[in-house]
């Protein structure tokens, strides 16, 4: 956090929850990053995120019961793959946070929270389609935009579309 | 009534007579059976399969699937610059194009952090208001037809052309617009345009209280949908429901209030939600009710941007439309109440391109038929018709 320079009133919200979470969990979860578009702490220890990922939504001052978005993301510089959350608590406290998760890039898997926020279930499966990490405990872990048979994983920065499917020519 | 012991029967078939239960027929077989639903049918509202898996006419479990209208939209978006990803969000959800477009400017906005002149604020909350009605028009008078009420159906689109000719006079093009750029808009609205929404809000609104006198006060239409699909808030806000049918299960929650941006705050609208008065709250019915009423809400809307709209003199839509569009390095989730509920974007910058590393759309409709599962369990097969038509899915947004 840079010195004298304005915080605004959501990222004061994000960083009391932090600090709620960062007290539970300590090392497990890294620094708070206060930027201003949106404020984020990073799960290090993978392994405690459903854990984390509970204690969020049912802590009486976190409440985060509402996850509008979980995005997949993929990392070539370092060699992961990851996930980003939007959390909200909607209509209870209406303080906000973002939550990243990272795995490996090749063979990685992340715990599902498809079980803390049934949402998850669907975007998780968006995630395992475009980016290829899998998520231990997830109910039904299969393709959802692509076909079920398709190649590769998309949205991978070095994807590689596959020459034919099914005997019709893919790249054009 | 009396209690039948049917135990060792196996299924059977029976009537009522006064007060006795007589058995028709016993150890009648029954079977599940695969009913596919889709993905060419009128009532799925574009190409959206349901694997129904249904025990005579109840469904047991209906399992959607989709991909059938996968354009690789964020694919696109990693190889075209900021202001190019403009028209593919009119393709996501192609009812409501303003309203996406104004989602993505938004989003980019508040990485680049900018001023927006407040002309182009009120343009782009007319523009996005009118489709918006534009949108529950389509979305009220297609549920008619899933229902059996074809007239609604011609009323609304015969309302809903005049909009689109309205938005075709401003942008030059009746659904896939291109006209909210990051930064401003790409022309001016023409002269006279706000004479002409003037006119078309009076003319409205008589039509929308015609429209609702046809159909949501018809008897058929409310048996068909009252208590049909239920959906506590609870379990909405688990499921990540937005726009109308959050507002459907009760909870008084609209971004466009909640989490404030463009001119919103400055105007004056309520928030309808249902009060269980005319439907059991979290039902089709109330559903259809908020969109409904929220057209009455948009109206009022667009008179007061009319009235406080800021003079035209010496203004450029383009003025503040950065030359090159590069955003420092960091991430944003920006978002917008949309006619079907929260359209967010996730970007990504790395502070050196002039491309998104990542741009994520988090589809509403996407999110609001993930809970179609449970939402159809033990329906029967005309409700479940009910209920996708409430949840009014456009593929185009669901797919991406």
């Amino acid at each position: 956090m840079e010195e004298g320079k304005v915080i605004s009133q959501l990222v004061k919200e994000s960083a009391a929850a932090y600090s709620i979470i960062h007290e539970k969990f300590g090392l497990a979860i890294s620094d708070f990053d206060a930027n201003e578009t949106m404020p984020f702490f990073e799960v290090v220890d993978a392994s405690l995120w459903t854990e984390i990922a509970l204690f969020m939504r049912d802590h009486p001052k976190l409440k985060f019961n509402y996850m509008a978005c979980l995005t997949g993301v993929d990392y070539p510089a370092e060699e992961k793959l990851g996930i980003i959350c939007n959390f909200e608590s909607l209509a209870l406290l209406n303080h906000k946070l973002a939550v990243k998760v990272k795995c490996a890039r090749e063979g990685g898997s992340i715990p599902s929270v498809a079980c803390v926020w049934h949402t998850a279930n669907w975007h998780e499966r968006e995630a395992y389609d475009m980016f290829g990490m899998t998520f231990a405990g997830h109910p039904e872990l299969r393709r959802i935009l692509c076909p079920e048979d398709w190649e590769g994983y998309p949205l991978r920065k070095d994807y590689k579309v596959q020459d034919q499917y099914h005997g019709i020519k893919v790249p054009y | 009534m009396q209690e039948l012991d049917t135990a060792g029967l196996g299924s059977v078939r029976v009537t009522r007579k006064s007060d006795t239960v007589v058995i028709l027929e016993k150890d009648l077989a029954t079977e599940q059976m695969v009913l596919a639903m889709g993905p060419q049918h009128p009532s799925t509202h574009g190409v959206l399969k349901l694997e129904c898996l249904t025990d005579g006419e109840v469904i047991t479990q209906a399992e959607p699937y989709l991909g059938y209208l996968h354009r690789c939209f964020e694919k696109c978006c990693e190889n075209v610059d900021y202001p190019a990803v403009v028209p593919y969000t009119d393709r996501l959800d192609y009812l409501a194009g303003m309203n996406s477009e104004f989602a993505y400017a938004i989003t980019v906005e508040k990485l680049l952090d900018i001023e927006i002149p407040r002309r182009v604020e009120f343009i782009r909350v007319i523009v996005a208001e009118l489709n918006r009605i534009a949108s529950h028009l389509v979305a009220i008078g297609t549920y008619g037809i899933d229902l059996g009420a074809f007239t609604p159906f011609l009323f609304c689109f015969r309302d809903r052309e005049i909009i689109l000719g309205l938005l075709e006079w401003a942008s030059g093009a009746r659904m896939l617009y291109n006209y909210i750029w990051v930064g401003g808009l790409a022309y001016d609205v023409p002269a006279d345009f706000l004479k002409r929404v003037k006119e078309f809000v009076n003319y409205f609104r008589p039509k929308a209280v015609e429209l609702s006198e046809l159909l949501t006060e018809n008897e058929i239409f409310v048996k068909r949908t009252f208590g049909i699909g239920i959906m506590p808030a609870d379990v909405a806000i688990n499921y990540g429901w937005s726009g109308p049918m959050l507002r459907g299960s009760g909870v008084k929650w609209d971004l466009r209030r909640n989490d404030p941006y463009s001119i919103y705050p400055e105007l004056d609208f309520k928030v309808p939600v249902p009060d269980g008065k005319h439907s059991v709250i979290g039902d089709c019915l109330s559903r259809h009710l908020v969109r409904a009423w929220e057209m009455d809400e948009s109206l009022k809307i667009i008179e007061q941007c009319i009235d406080k709209m800021p003079s035209a003199e010496g203004f450029n839509s383009r003025s503040a439309i950065p030359k090159r569009i590069r955003p420092k390095a960091g991430e944003v989730y920006g978002r917008a109440e949309n006619p079907r509920g929260e359209l967010g974007f996730y970007i990504e910058s790395d502070g050196k391109s002039t491309k998104p590393v990542r741009c994520k759309a988090r589809s509403s409709c996407f999110v609001n038929l993930s809970a179609m599962k449970d939402l159809s369990k033990g329906q029967l097969i005309p409700d479940l018709v009910a209920i996708i038509g409430s949840i009014d899915i456009v593929l185009g947004e669901v797919d991406r």
